[in-house]
């Protein structure tokens, strides 16, 4: 390393890294469900599509997490997106390409895709 | 992406107690499970609260397990990890509430803290320079080569108040401005990482927990003061630290960040560490120099002070490792910021190792002119089994007891010299009535006799004698004129040793005498120990109507001094007894007392 910059554009790409050790109570919450009903869905390959799709992306500010059953095990692997200061999304029969999908149009250009809700499911 | 981070402390205590496998099985079962690309494992520093330990934290969501065993590992990978739900049963008591975790900076162990020093313990991996990087690592040493000359560092130093965290509190920048002042073909940076007060571990935890934050330090005290070459002087005892050190400076140098030309400044600089064999004299600066340059640990007298004539008769600054690990921060953040922390003379933080008789056992960082009430009641959990807080002993064996009638006082180094103790390193043992004071005062002159290198006579002899004078008390066998002659002799000893040993080592004995001159006054008139530690001034004896005559005290006595039929009160033997204490820690009843 030879100069600041190069030291700056390290610790620029270094703390990408670190990202969920911080408080991330302004981020986006990504959480699937993974009680027993979720895994037995499929919920693995979707949360892995998720984490995979936003690291690729390089993504900031947002949190992945999991969660137990919610109670409507018919309709897993459930997946709720919380933009702070929106309403709860709640997605389901979700998989990998479903996932990636929300990614890019949902968390990268804040548009719901209302095909994968619950409401639009259940009807 | 790794989604989550399990964060295990891999400071000394927590290794010690078994981290080690704990974090083999979380790699284990999270392979199992198939999470490891997911789920990132970071050895961290220590993160202050040991008596917790081991210690592991799971982020996101930041869930603080206490004493965590390997066989609690599959539970929370299985739990936690895969199905997202935290296993409140192994949570720290404190965070587990109702509906949602208690984030650990809102526990009181934590809340009160303000973190520099320590800033980067138990958050990073100190064996990974790209973490510290990550938290603005090596910025400061940035800002410096680019930005500032050599004055200026000096400038903002002194502006800032840094004084040494070794003990004596020197203001930082004046000595920086001594050693730049001096001309010579070459200069040293040290530093002091040769702890040696009983029960102090922050310089340890320092190493081991963020080790770049002191190169960067010494770096940055290279250019101010015109040296290219800096050793630091660490005890061989501390084989993490010692490691952790050696990996940091090896990866700091891959990357340039010691060596030639750093970041393209023109300016060299380059580290070494130097192994201590442990005595305590070699933490007084000319000892630690005479000792780098591969003689015998022994002090000089000064002047000429290390800044003239230091480490290979050559201008020399020794620091502290607690005082390195807050100079990037001031560097970065300004002196103003570190200035409004704190006392009027005494700047910013100081990092406490609370050991002793106290809930919290750990390391913790304070403002400067906190009291010692808050330290002890609120941050330290209090005294265990609702025992009374007696005295505080800061300073180690260079240092003084203060008494529970000033736990009020607010710690900063004034205010602890003028009621006779001093801010050493920075050990904070909590003592309750179960401690004698005169045998405290002992403990700490047998240590000094230990580790004094001999050299001058107040020191070898004075402290030889003073050790005599205490031993003669706790056996029943002082007058009053020993407690005058102890005296005089401390003072003595204070006005005439070389150095800042025996300078000090009468401290213990003072500042006992003068707080708790009664107690001295107990054992040489009454002769009584009132805390019943002194052995021979106590001897043990069955109640009575308490004992059952189980017989259990008997077949645990080791020298056969008890006797009494079945089911009959015994009795002990005061002749044969050799009052070890056996006998009190097997009855169930209560039934044997010291008197």
């Amino acid at each position: 390393m030879k100069s600041l910059a190069e030291l700056q554009a390290l610790r620029d790409k270094m703390k990408g890294n670190m990202g969920v050790r911080h408080d991330d109570t302004g981020n986006i919450r990504v959480v699937v469900g993974m009680a027993t009903c979720g895994i037995a869905a499929g919920a693995r390959p979707v949360l892995q599509a998720f984490t995979e799709e936003i690291a690729k992306r390089g993504l900031k500010n947002v949190t992945v997490a999991q969660t137990g059953c919610i109670g409507i095990c018919q309709y897993e692997p459930v997946v709720e997106v919380t933009v702070p200061g929106k309403e709860k999304v709640t997605y389901v029969k979700m998989n990998p390409e479903k996932a990636v999908k929300v990614v890019v149009d949902h968390l990268v250009n804040g548009k719901v895709v209302t095909e994968y809700t619950i409401g639009a499911v259940k009807k | 992406m790794y989604r989550s981070h399990i964060l295990i402390c891999g400071g000394t205590g927590c290794t010690s107690s078994g981290s080690a496998r704990i974090l083999q099985t979380f790699q284990d079962e999270l392979t199992r499970y198939g999470l490891n690309e997911e789920v990132k494992i970071v050895k961290t520093g220590c993160f202050g609260l040991c008596a917790k330990g081991p210690v592991v934290i799971v982020y996101p969501e930041g869930a603080f397990y206490a004493h965590v065993r390997a066989e609690d590992v599959k539970e929370i990978v299985e739990e936690h990890l895969l199905k997202g739900r935290i296993v409140r049963h192994l949570l720290y008591e404190e965070t587990a509430q109702e509906d949602n975790i208690k984030s650990l900076d809102q526990t009181d162990f934590y809340k009160k803290q303000k973190r520099i020093a320590l800033r980067n313990c138990g958050v990073i991996n100190p064996e990974d320079i790209n973490e510290y990087i990550a938290y603005d690592g090596y910025q400061a040493l940035g800002k410096v080569l680019t930005e500032m000359t050599p004055d200026d560092v000096i400038d903002v130093l002194k502006r800032s108040g840094l004084r040494g965290r070794g003990g004596a509190g020197f203001p930082t920048g004046l000595k920086w401005s001594f050693a730049k002042a001096s001309e010579a073909d070459q200069k040293y940076v040290c530093c002091n990482a040769d702890e040696g007060d009983p029960g102090a571990f922050m310089d340890r935890s320092v190493l081991e927990g963020d080790p770049h934050a002191v190169i960067e330090a010494m770096a940055i005290a290279g250019y101010a003061i015109g040296a290219t070459q800096g050793y630091i002087y660490v005890r061989a005892e501390y084989p993490i630290a010692v490691k952790r050190l050696t990996i940091a400076i090896g990866q700091a140098r891959e990357l340039g960040l010691l060596g030639k030309d750093i970041l393209g400044s023109g300016f060299d600089f380059d580290l070494d560490v130097r192994l201590g064999a442990g005595a305590f004299v070699c933490g007084e600066e000319t000892a630690l120099m005479t000792s780098i340059e591969g003689h015998r640990g022994e002090p000089r007298p000064r002047p000429p002070f290390p800044a003239v004539k230091g480490l290979f008769g050559k201008p020399s600054i020794l620091n502290n490792v607690e005082t390195y690990a807050n100079i990037p921060q001031i560097i970065l953040k300004g002196s103003e910021w570190f200035a409004s922390m704190g006392t009027e003379k005494s700047k910013g933080t100081k990092v406490f190792a609370l050991g002793g008789k106290i809930n919290n056992t750990g390391l913790v960082e304070v403002p400067m002119g906190t009291t010692l009430r808050e330290i002890i009641e609120e941050i330290g959990g209090g005294i265990p089994n609702g025992k009374k807080f007696k005295a505080a002993q800061t300073g180690g064996p260079s240092g003084g007891c203060i008494p529970a009638s000033l736990i009020d006082t607010e710690i900063d180094y004034d205010n602890l010299l003028a009621i006779g103790s001093m801010m050493g390193s920075g050990g904070l043992i909590v003592m309750d009535e179960d401690n004698c004071m005169v045998d405290i005062a002992k403990f700490f002159l047998e240590f000094t006799v230990d580790e004094s290198c001999g050299k001058c006579t107040p020191c070898r002899v004075g402290t030889k004698r003073l050790y005599e004078m205490l031993d003669k008390i706790t056996k029943g066998e002082g007058t009053l004129e020993d407690l005058d002659k102890m005296e005089q002799l401390c003072l003595y000893i204070k006005d005439n040793a070389l150095c800042g040993l025996g300078q000090t080592a009468p401290n213990p004995v003072l500042s006992t005498l003068r707080y708790f001159r009664k107690e001295y006054e107990a054992h040489v008139i009454d002769k009584r120990c009132p805390a019943k530690v002194c052995k021979q001034l106590v001897h043990y004896v069955v109640v009575p109507n308490k004992c059952r005559g189980c017989t259990l005290c008997t077949r645990h006595c080791p020298v056969g001094a008890i006797s009494g039929e079945v089911k009959k009160p015994h009795s002990i033997d005061l002749e044969k007894c050799i009052k070890c204490g056996a006998c009190i820690d097997q009855c169930k009843f209560n039934a044997i007392v010291k008197e």
